[in-house]
């Protein structure tokens, strides 16, 4: 049978394509190296169906973002790559089970965990992280019951990033342009009833740092783009804080030049007479709040609830991308009944076998490869921090590949002896209840989700709890 | 081979693309198509090329030009700069190639597909 080399991943958004390169570098870059033509691929995912964040992150609206599911679709479907969905590594299979079955183990578990802010106030209802609120409208199982309360006037976003800005999208846009995506049905009726006109858009610096304060999420040119021309929505900026803007611009680079342009036009131009009109019309209205940190999240008489939230005003020490914020003593109080806390995703640790960077909330690697621990890889959010976009999470999937292949190549990885790969692993799962979800099944719940969708308009109705999901695959 | 009209190359425009191992690609394509239609047709090998199937949402058809191709390519969108902006390793004179459709002026031109490693280290310097 010659070399046969079992290699085993989790999953990732991109999850097919550290795979893909494997078997393409071989033809292109590695042609003299043919052992690794046998390669064979098996993706273990927690849940029962795959695609991570680009299905349970992107946002509803975003459906051309979505069309990345082809291309992992086909690489999934790979003749020697298999879908094991419903399998929790760490619980339900050990590393060291898998490192027994394989010769290399690829980690790309994202970042699931949550930064917390911090402040007293935090675990009060109504006070949500930007990530449950986005897995509740994007059917996350684990997010299904987070019902979040939308019958107050105000939302504050703490954070400035992409994901802030998908979050305030969500809330203000009108209930037409969401019907049709594949938002869940319950999120849609939420958000109908939703009393929310004025969503704060909070950020510790000023416009001209928005782009790398929020280090872990990216900038975010197009998601501004679409907040500035919401239908039924205008931007209401605070002038004051774009002092100095213009002068300070010369110095600062593309893309964030082009960003803070945006938010500067935004800020200071008096718009054509339509777009005025426009704005005039809007029943809605977002904001972004510069030069404020959270300090406490503030409750109605009752203790029971979010009504307002204390923010310490703060002052720029250096000036450019470099600036620091310091506070200034002074504080604002703002009164709301949503706070949503979009300061980051992180990495937690899988298994105590796997070194684990708790300061950087990573995997420590080099190119990939898991630094002490011979055998194992790592891509995606937990190699390089819960940062950028598809694409890049994609380039430094194919370099871990990359890194991987060489090892075969030079014997730094060892594949000489038979390994028995999804066999034993199979057995061990059976052996504890454990039932995978394949590909095929995932098709099943597919075709279920697309029909669903097709009845109401939507490109497809999420099915919502993992039991059902099992139920549908079959299980 | 009866009834089938020979491919009349006249008509086609060449383009050479250079992959990320740095050697050179040779494919043809029609006035009209875009560059990611040529990567696609020709069944070209770039790893993940064109994720999100020329939408304007990914980013992941970034080429790289020279100074006087990258002149002729017309005119560049917002929302091409939007996604753009998000590119590894952004060049002056880089484009999406889903927005760039060929012209019988662009013959013979060449399009990089940047590297990917060489970009992390690009990325590295400038943003932290
Ligand atoms: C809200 C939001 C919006 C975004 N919007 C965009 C966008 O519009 N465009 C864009 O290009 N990028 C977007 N991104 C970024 C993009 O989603 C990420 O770059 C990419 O998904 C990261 O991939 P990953 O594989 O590291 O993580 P994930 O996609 O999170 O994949 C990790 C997978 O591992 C599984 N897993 C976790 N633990 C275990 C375990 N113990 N055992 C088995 N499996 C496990 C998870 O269930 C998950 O499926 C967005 C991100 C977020 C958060
Ligand atoms: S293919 Fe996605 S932006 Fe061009």
């Amino acid at each position: 049978q010659g070399h046969k080399c079992y290699l085993e991943t989790l999953p990732k958004s991109a999850f097919a394509f550290p795979i893909m390169a494997i078997t393409r570098c071989v033809s292109v870059s590695f042609s003299s190296f043919q052992a690794c033509q046998d390669v064979e691929v098996d993706i273990y995912e927690r849940l029962p169906v795959p695609f991570g964040l680009v299905r349970f992150g992107v946002a509803p609206d975003h459906p051309e973002v979505k069309n990345v599911i082809n291309t992992f679709t086909q690489t999934a479907k790979h003749s020697r790559c298999s879908f094991y969905g419903n399998v929790n590594v760490g619980k339900d299979v050990s590393i060291e089970e898998l490192q027994q079955a394989y010769h290399a183990i690829i980690l790309s578990y994202g970042a699931e965990g949550n930064r917390s802010m911090g402040v007293p106030g935090e675990d009060l209802s109504g006070v949500y992280s930007a990530k449950d609120f986005v897995g509740w409208y994007n059917g996350l199982p684990s997010c299904r019951e987070l019902s979040p309360d939308l019958g107050c006037e105000t939302a504050v976003i703490l954070g400035q990033g992409n994901v802030a800005l998908d979050v305030a999208r969500i809330l203000l846009s009108p209930i037409d342009i969401l019907k049709n995506t594949d938002i869940t049905q319950p999120a849609l009726e939420a958000l109908a009833e939703s009393q929310v006109r004025r969503v704060l858009i909070v950020g510790r610096r000023g416009p001209i740092q928005v782009a790398c304060t929020i280090k872990m999420f990216f900038y975010c040119g197009r998601e501004l783009r679409e907040m500035v021309n919401l239908p039924d929505t205008r931007p209401e900026m605070v002038p004051a804080d774009f002092e100095g803007v213009t002068e300070a611009l010369k110095d600062v680079q593309r893309p964030r030049k082009r960003l803070t342009e945006l938010m500067l036009k935004t800020a200071l131009e008096t718009p054509a007479e339509k777009e005025q009109e426009r704005r005039n019309k809007a029943s809605r209205a977002w904001s972004f709040r510069f030069f404020r940190s959270p300090v406490e999240i503030l409750s109605d008489p009752n203790r029971n609830r979010v009504a307002g939230i204390r923010l310490a005003v703060n002052q720029l020490e250096g000036s450019g991308e470099g600036a620091r914020a310091v506070l200034t003593g002074e504080v604002e109080d703002v009164s709301c009944g949503l706070v949503i806390s979009s300061i980051g995703y992180k990495s937690l640790p899988i298994d105590p076998s796997v070194p684990f960077d708790a300061c950087k909330a990573i995997i420590p690697n080099t190119m990939g490869r898991v630094q002490q621990a011979a055998g194992l890889y790592c891509s995606g959010w937990v190699k390089t921090g819960p940062t950028g976009v598809i694409a890049t999470t994609m380039n430094s999937s194919f370099d871990t590949a990359r890194s991987l292949l060489e090892d075969m190549e030079f014997g730094s990885l060892d594949v000489s002896a038979a390994k028995p790969g999804s066999q034993s692993i199979s057995a061990l799962l059976a052996k504890r209840g454990v039932k995978p979800v394949i590909f095929s099944d995932w098709e099943k719940i597919n075709s279920i989700e697309m029909s669903r969708g097709e009845a109401t308009g939507k490109p497809r109705e999420k099915l919502l709890t993992v039991e059902e999901m099992l139920q549908v695959a079959g299980k | 081979t009866t009834g089938k009209q020979p491919l009349r190359s006249d008509n086609k425009v060449t383009i050479h693309f250079i992959n990320r191992d740095g050697e050179k690609v040779t494919a043809k394509g029609s006035p009209g198509d875009s560059l990611l239609d040529v990567v696609i047709n020709e069944d070209l090998d770039f790893d993940g090329f064109g994720a999100c199937e020329g939408t304007l949402a990914c980013s992941t058809c970034h080429l790289i030009f020279d100074e006087e191709v990258y002149k002729q390519l017309g005119p560049i969108t917002d929302e091409e700069m939007d996604m753009l902006d998000l590119a590894y390793g952004l060049t002056d004179t880089s484009r999406l190639g889903c927005q760039i459709c060929l012209t019988k002026s662009l013959e013979g031109m060449v399009a990089r597909v940047p590297d990917s490693v060489a970009d992390i280290r690009q990325s590295k310097d400038g943003s932290s």
